[in-house]
């Protein structure tokens, strides 16, 4: 038996939970997840500005930080920390815990190979939209395939105790321990599935350990000190989700059942790049406090296509609310949402989108929000979208004068004019995973 | 009787794009039967009303006693390009909590 945890579930998650996922009981290793859809194209930007950078700039300070208690341990971390650039990313750690071997995973950007894509006839159209890629092929800021957990795999085998890949399957980082420990193949569906769906329970953190979780949540034991997910692994592929003893939080089928239905899509084929599974095939059970057992995991063959995560640059927006009390808080909101209307209008401006919410009232839940009778406060937002970024600085400008010419009472403008962001959009579509070719080479 | 989705029910949602998931968990087995009878995606799409622009796709999890909902352009285009503070749906499963259900009183009973 194996056990592997997830110390974070995006880039910024919490910085103590690795550390205490080390201090806090046996392991053997450390999985941790950086990239979120459109992040790739924030490192590819950032290593535009400096060759040097593009990848999570959080993992060469944590690995500092657990080095020695991972060599002391013999803990193997492996993580997508390596953004758009994982060789660089490897010099980081060597840096920050010299001593350490590291391996990278090279082979997923696919930034520079676009056009030959589209000459060869991949159209890349958007899974969500069916647009094809060329007409957004000017505006491309970053391209990566997502790679399995078997190029993983392979950088563990080196034996080093750091592997870092760029864009990979999240559920991969897990699923990689299993194929390297175990020597499952290519063809060893079911296992290779059972390995993801621990993968896909685990790669939010601490959302399967009573995170966000619906379940008697005013009683989920002490968050403050919650503990991270560790999957329990048998070489046959059956699993159990726990937590280190004498942490907070809570592990459960009602817990875990509701991240495993955690943005996904068809159930009965979760694709990844290793294989399809089916999260309708296997059992779920409370085997004993905060342990939860998963058996009978079927899968089928790996796709044939890769999917691919390209972002692309899709304009500009800017957001800025204003605050309205009793009485008659929502009446005056509104008034707020019709004026500025009227004035972008009178500007002659071009937007692509006004969107205007009411917290207190409707921000979130929109058309199925509960009813209130009379609002104490009201917090207005109005948010603009354009190509035209001038458009979108003149809007800027025109809420904050409302408090003088608006309806009585505004408030809540402390943070002065909104600022105007550029929006880099994510473009999912599909690759033939004989053009993605791996490697594995060792950092020293 | 009318009574709220959360009697039977707890939900988590995410997103997809410009699709939101919502994952809706029967508190005990036997209350299954009643979400699929209940939460049909025809009464999901109307209680959403105008914040979801796209059909709504369900699919079943007879062995986790759950189902599945794809609410298709349901996140005022998704990811950064959306203007809502909601962009990845976080919240919708909370809201489908108060969408009304009609049961017999003998079917909560134990």
């Amino acid at each position: 038996m194996i056990r592997i945890a997830n110390g974070q579930g995006f880039w910024g998650d919490w910085l103590e939970a690795p550390v205490r996922l080390l201090d806090g009981g046996p392991l053997d290793y450390l999985t941790l997840d950086y990239l979120a859809e459109v992040t790739m194209s924030i490192l590819q930007k950032a290593r535009q500005e400096d060759p040097s950078l593009g990848y999570a700039r959080d993992f060469p300070p944590m690995i500092g930080r657990i080095a020695k208690k991972l060599k002391e341990r013999g803990v193997k971390v492996v993580a997508n920390a390596g953004g758009v650039n994982p060789v660089s990313c490897a010099r980081a750690v060597l840096k920050a815990a010299p001593g350490l071997k590291v391996a990278v995973v090279l082979g997923d950007d696919m930034l520079g190979r676009i056009d030959e894509f589209l000459t060869k006839g991949y159209e890349m159209r958007n899974i969500d939209t069916g647009a094809p890629l060329a007409s957004i092929r000017d505006r491309i800021l970053s391209a990566n395939a997502y790679i399995g957990a078997f190029p993983l795999a392979e950088a563990l085998a080196t034996g080093a105790d750091v592997v870092i890949s760029g864009r990979c399957a999240d559920a991969a980082l897990v699923l990689a321990p299993m194929i390297h420990r175990f020597g499952w193949s290519a063809d060893d569906f079911d296992k290779l599935a059972s390995g993801i769906v621990a993968g896909h329970i685990i790669e939010c953190g601490g959302q399967c350990t009573g995170g966000n979780c619906q379940v008697d949540w005013q009683n989920i034991p002490d968050l403050a000190n919650i503990g991270y997910p560790i999957v329990e692994v048998e070489p046959d592929g059956t699993w159990v989700v726990t937590k280190h003893p004498g942490t907070g939080g809570r592990v459960d089928t009602h817990g875990v059942k509701e991240q495993l239905l955690y943005e996904i899509g068809d159930p009965r084929h979760y694709m990844t790049p290793d294989c399809v599974a089916d999260f309708t095939s296997f059992k779920l059970e409370d085997i004993g406090p905060d342990r939860v057992r998963g058996s009978g995991v079927r899968g089928a063959p790996r796709p044939p296509m890769l999917k691919a995560s390209i972002s692309y640059d899709a304009g500009w927006k800017a957001s800025g609310t204003l605050v309205y009390t009793w009485p008659q808080a929502l009446e005056k909101a509104r008034a707020i949402d019709r004026i500025t209307r009227q004035r972008l209008d009178q500007l002659g401006l071009h937007f692509d989108e006004i969107h205007s919410e009411y917290f207190g009232f409707n921000a979130c839940h929109g058309s199925a929000a509960h009813p209130v009778a009379d609002h104490a406060e009201v917090q207005v937002r109005i948010g603009v979208r354009s190509s035209d970024k001038r458009a979108v600085e003149r809007f800027t400008r025109e809420m904050i004068p409302l408090v003088l010419t608006g309806p009585p009472g505004g408030t809540g403008y402390g943070e002065g004019k909104p600022s105007v962001k550029q929006i880099v959009a994510y473009w999912p579509a599909l690759v033939p995973r004989e053009e993605i070719q791996t490697r594995v080479e060792v950092v020293e | 009787m009318r009574v709220p989705l959360s009697k039977i029910a707890h939900t988590r949602s995410g997103d997809k794009g410009d699709i939101a998931n919502i994952g809706v968990i029967a508190w005990k087995p036997r209350y299954y039967p009643i979400l699929l009878r209940e939460v049909t995606p025809e009464r999901v799409k109307a209680f959403f009303g105008e914040m979801v622009e796209g059909p709504v796709e369900r699919f079943e999890l007879p062995n986790l006693e759950a189902l599945n909902l794809m609410l298709h352009r349901g996140l005022g285009g998704g990811g950064t390009i959306s203007l809502r503070t909601d962009a990845q749906g976080k919240t919708y499963g909370a809201a489908l909590l108060g969408m009304e259900i009609d049961i017999d009183e003998r079917e909560l009973t134990d």
